[in-house]
């Protein structure tokens, strides 16, 4: 409204037209499970720790490090093709996002140093990393100097491609739906799974219960890394293609609003995930439409986690006006 | 007892779901000892409160010195002349006494001139204080004489005193009461809450006594039997723990010059334990809070480890193991703190069964839980325990402070330990139930196991145990058999007397 844009419009184009528009619903509906996908994948990875209380907010990172790894193993194989290159290349991107979350696991347990600090300027570390990579090692020989690797869509082998085409549904897509359904079993029906939960709620009645801390930590942040290395390595082998400057889009740091949205809770994180890919969709499209500037739909889905803590706390508390004690 | 200081007519108060006080009148003297007795839960907090102005009554009335007096917040309840030490101290550890003193206070006054008036009130009420000590260095002895100084210093017509003597020696409690009388000869009131009988037959000239939020008599303590003022206040006679003669078998755990460091700054270093338990005894180790029996109960239940050969079970060194390889052993425990180390307060009963009985109730196959399995062993505990709870599905911080301990204690016991280490096993739990703890206790000990009572509540030590040592400082006295022991032998080993000590040869 205060863009000068009618906000009924707004809303209708970015939470209805992506998935009823007959115009658009066709690309837009596959987009849904592109974009939910690494969402899901990483926010199921965050929300393990964030149970335990073990604050990663380095996923950003991880998601780089997954899909440089898993790129990387890719086209050391250039241009061979086989079956087993791209198998290689998930198990080199989990491999990746795993090693990266595990600098901040190593530092807080022999350190004792901030895992929430050490996390997040990991992420500038990785960044940088990007952008050597792809003007360096990875760069595509045949790219005519622009940085970025070869694409690897155009390399069967190693491509992410869709399982059913036209619906959007790639390995990445299946990858979320397994990371949802191995969460809840393992928060609802197995002891470790339980004993992260113990440790979130009371870390000292875990200790007496006989948890080791520092087991949970590297589990948990060695959970959250990998499946944010997964979720890079499927994004850059199949929607993004290749290895870029700006590769990575800040899916690590939604996931962490995905996460609380889903109640970090395996399923609302399912749904939270979808919801968040509509926003960024519906985004899209109502810059197209209406001309509303990209920053408006960040500040939408930054607005939601705020209002989503400003109801947590007051279910927990009311505001009383007048004289306070 | 001339006239009435503070009389209460009909004071009424409920919270949803539950009637705290209903109907409650008393009056209070001028120059009286009054005491409030009354199970958990029947309403002595909430009482308390609205004398103080914490908490508005629904109905009824009070009158301080024949004028009406309705309290809107502590301030004002002080102002008028009203003064609480609360069981719970609120003082800065970095601070020192004065400044301390001088955060309680409405205006108050030059450090100095604070000192000296401090230093004053300290002499006249023989409670040695000195005002320049900083805070985290004093005993709880100590720092419970700086709450009442900081009461003392407002000059009050009536002060009220939730559970004094629960943190004090034998001797911090003489100390206590010579300044309590004191201040009765002067014409002040007190209101005096305790569960321990015998100390309010001693001191008190009147008691009130408060079931389910209802006053149900008013009585002279010392006219009275400690067994008739607890069956007044359980409303029925209940049986108390009997100890039948044991026979004692081989030594189970044996703890041989066992040190530990403090994990942090306010923790209590243990220097060099000795003790062994056989089976089929109980040993009771007394201390005032805070010398090291926290860190006892870490160390034999595993969350902190030792050197391996300072514990020994049953020939086996273990010092390095951690708490489930000892459960699995059949070495259990029961930490004094409920909420949020021997239970986690918002899973559900259930799920805290599940916490210590996963691997000796086999409540999980391969890693995979088994829920209604867990759920059986928690009925079987709230069963056998008489924990009042609606459900196995209730969060645990919703039971009371008793009936939580209940369960905690019964999830132990339930599981058949060869060793059992509790602290404060009866903490907060009222009469009734903790003579039903400590039946369940000894008749563990009748089935052969070695059950170790760590506890401040030195007639529960008394009562159960067979030997007795005290923590002081992080050492233990040497082990002696209870029956031998006078409460004064009993008071010099807290106080940690040098010819009792084993641990400095």
């Amino acid at each position: 409204m205060m863009l000068g844009k009618p906000p009924l419009e707004a809303i209708r184009i970015i939470f209805w037209d992506p998935l009823f528009d007959p115009n658009f619903a066709a690309y837009s509906r596959p987009q849904l499970l592109v974009k939910a996908a690494p969402l899901i994948l990483i926010a199921i990875g965050l929300s393990l720790g964030f149970r335990a209380g073990i604050w990663n907010i380095g996923a950003e990172g991880q998601y780089i490090m997954g899909a440089i790894c898993g790129a990387g193993m890719g086209l050391a194989f250039y241009p061979t093709q086989s079956v087993f290159i791209f198998p290689l290349m998930i198990a080199a991107g989990a491999l990746g996002g795993w090693l990266w979350a595990m600098i901040p696991a190593v530092l807080r347990t022999r350190f004792n140093t901030n895992e929430i600090l050490v996390s997040l300027m990991l992420v500038y570390v990785a960044e940088s990393i990007l952008a050597s990579v792809s003007q360096g090692l990875l760069k595509n020989p045949e790219g005519y100097g622009f940085p970025g690797s070869r694409n690897l869509q155009q390399y069967s082998s190693a491509a992410n491609t869709e399982i059913f085409v036209g619906t959007g549904m790639h390995w990445g897509v299946v990858a979320a739906f397994v990371s949802v359904i191995f969460a809840y079993v393992l928060l609802t029906r197995h002891i470790r799974g339980f004993h992260i939960r113990l440790t979130g709620e009371a870390p000292r009645a875990a200790k007496f219960a006989g948890v080791v801390p520092t087991r949970v930590i590297v589990f948990c942040l060695g959970i959250s890394g990998m499946l944010a290395g997964l979720a890079g390595m499927f994004e850059v082998s199949g929607p993004a293609g290749q290895i870029t400057i700006d590769f990575n889009s800040g899916y690590g740091f939604t996931a962490i609003i995905v996460a609380f949205l889903g109640r970090l809770h395996p399923i609302g994180i399912l749904l939270a995930g979808l919801l968040m890919a509509l926003t960024y969709i519906g985004g899209e499209l109502a810059q197209l439409m209406l001309g509303l500037p990209g920053a408006s739909i960040q500040l939408f889905q930054g607005m939601l986690l705020f209002f989503l803590l400003a109801t947590d706390v007051f279910t927990h508390y009311r505001i009383r006006f007048g004289e306070g004690k | 007892m001339s006239s009435v200081l503070l009389r209460l007519e009909g004071l009424t108060k409920a919270y949803p779901g539950v009637i705290a006080n209903q109907d409650v009148s008393f009056d209070i003297g001028h120059g009286e000892v009054h005491a409030l007795l009354g199970e958990n839960g029947a309403g002595k907090s909430t009482l308390v409160k609205m004398i103080y102005g914490l908490v508005k009554p629904d109905t009824g009335q009070m009158t301080l010195n024949g004028t009406p007096f309705a309290p809107v917040e502590p301030r004002a309840a002080r102002a008028s002349g009203i003064a609480m030490v609360f069981q719970h101290f609120s003082l800065f550890d970095a601070l020192n006494v004065a400044e301390n003193i001088a955060l309680g206070m409405e205006n108050p006054p030059k450090q100095s001139d604070l000192a000296r008036q401090i230093t004053k009130v300290s002499q006249s009420y023989g409670l040695p204080l000195d005002p320049h000590k900083t805070v985290g260095g004093l005993s709880a002895g100590e720092r419970q004489r700086v709450e009442i100084i900081r009461c003392l210093l407002q000059n009050p017509q009536l002060l009220i005193m939730d559970e004094p003597t629960s943190v004090l020696t034998p001797q911090e409690v003489d100390i206590l009461f010579k300044t309590l009388r004191k201040l009765k000869a002067e014409g002040k009131s007190i209101l005096y809450i305790s569960h321990k009988l015998e100390e309010i037959r001693a001191l008190c000239d009147t008691a009130t006594i408060l079931r389910l939020g209802k006053k149900v008599a008013t009585c002279e303590p010392a006219k009275a039997s400690a067994r008739e003022l607890a069956e007044m206040m359980v409303g029925s006679s209940f049986k108390a723990p009997e100890k039948t003669p044991r026979d004692l078998g081989k030594v189970l755990l044996e703890v041989k010059d066992l040190s530990k460091a403090a994990a942090d700054a306010f923790g209590t270093s243990l220097k060099s334990i000795n003790f062994s338990v056989r089976a089929g005894e109980v040993v009771g180790i007394g201390g005032v809070a805070g010398n090291g029996q926290d860190e006892l109960l870490s160390v034999l239940s595993g969350e902190m480890t030792s050197k391996s050969s300072a514990v020994v079970f049953d020939g086996k060194a273990i010092g390095t193991l951690g708490p489930t390889k000892r459960r699995a052993l059949g070495i259990l425990s029961g930490p004094e703190e409920r909420l949020g180390h021997a239970a986690a307060p918002n899973m559900s009963l259930t799920e805290n069964a599940l916490m210590t009985a996963v691997d000796r109730q086999s409540l999980a196959k391969n890693g995979f839980l088994n829920w209604g399995k867990a759920q059986r062993f928690a009925e079987k505990v709230i069963d056998a325990f008489d924990v009042r709870t609606p459900s196995a599905q209730t969060p645990a911080g919703s039971l009371s402070g008793g009936n939580l301990q209940k369960f905690v204690i019964g999830r132990e016991v339930m599981q058949a330990p060869r060793v059992l280490v509790v602290n404060q096993p009866t903490w907060g739990v009222d009469a009734a139930a903790a003579a039903a703890i400590r039946q369940a206790l000894l008749d563990l000990a009748n089935e052969q196991a070695a059950i170790i009572v760590i506890s401040q509540d030195l007639d529960e030590l008394i009562e159960i145990s067979d030997r007795f040592g005290a923590l002081n400082e992080g050492r233990l006295s040497q082990l002696r058999p209870t029956q031998d022991l006078s409460v004064e032998e009993i008071g010099l080993m807290m106080g940690g007397a040098h010819d009792l000590e084993v641990s400095d040869a």
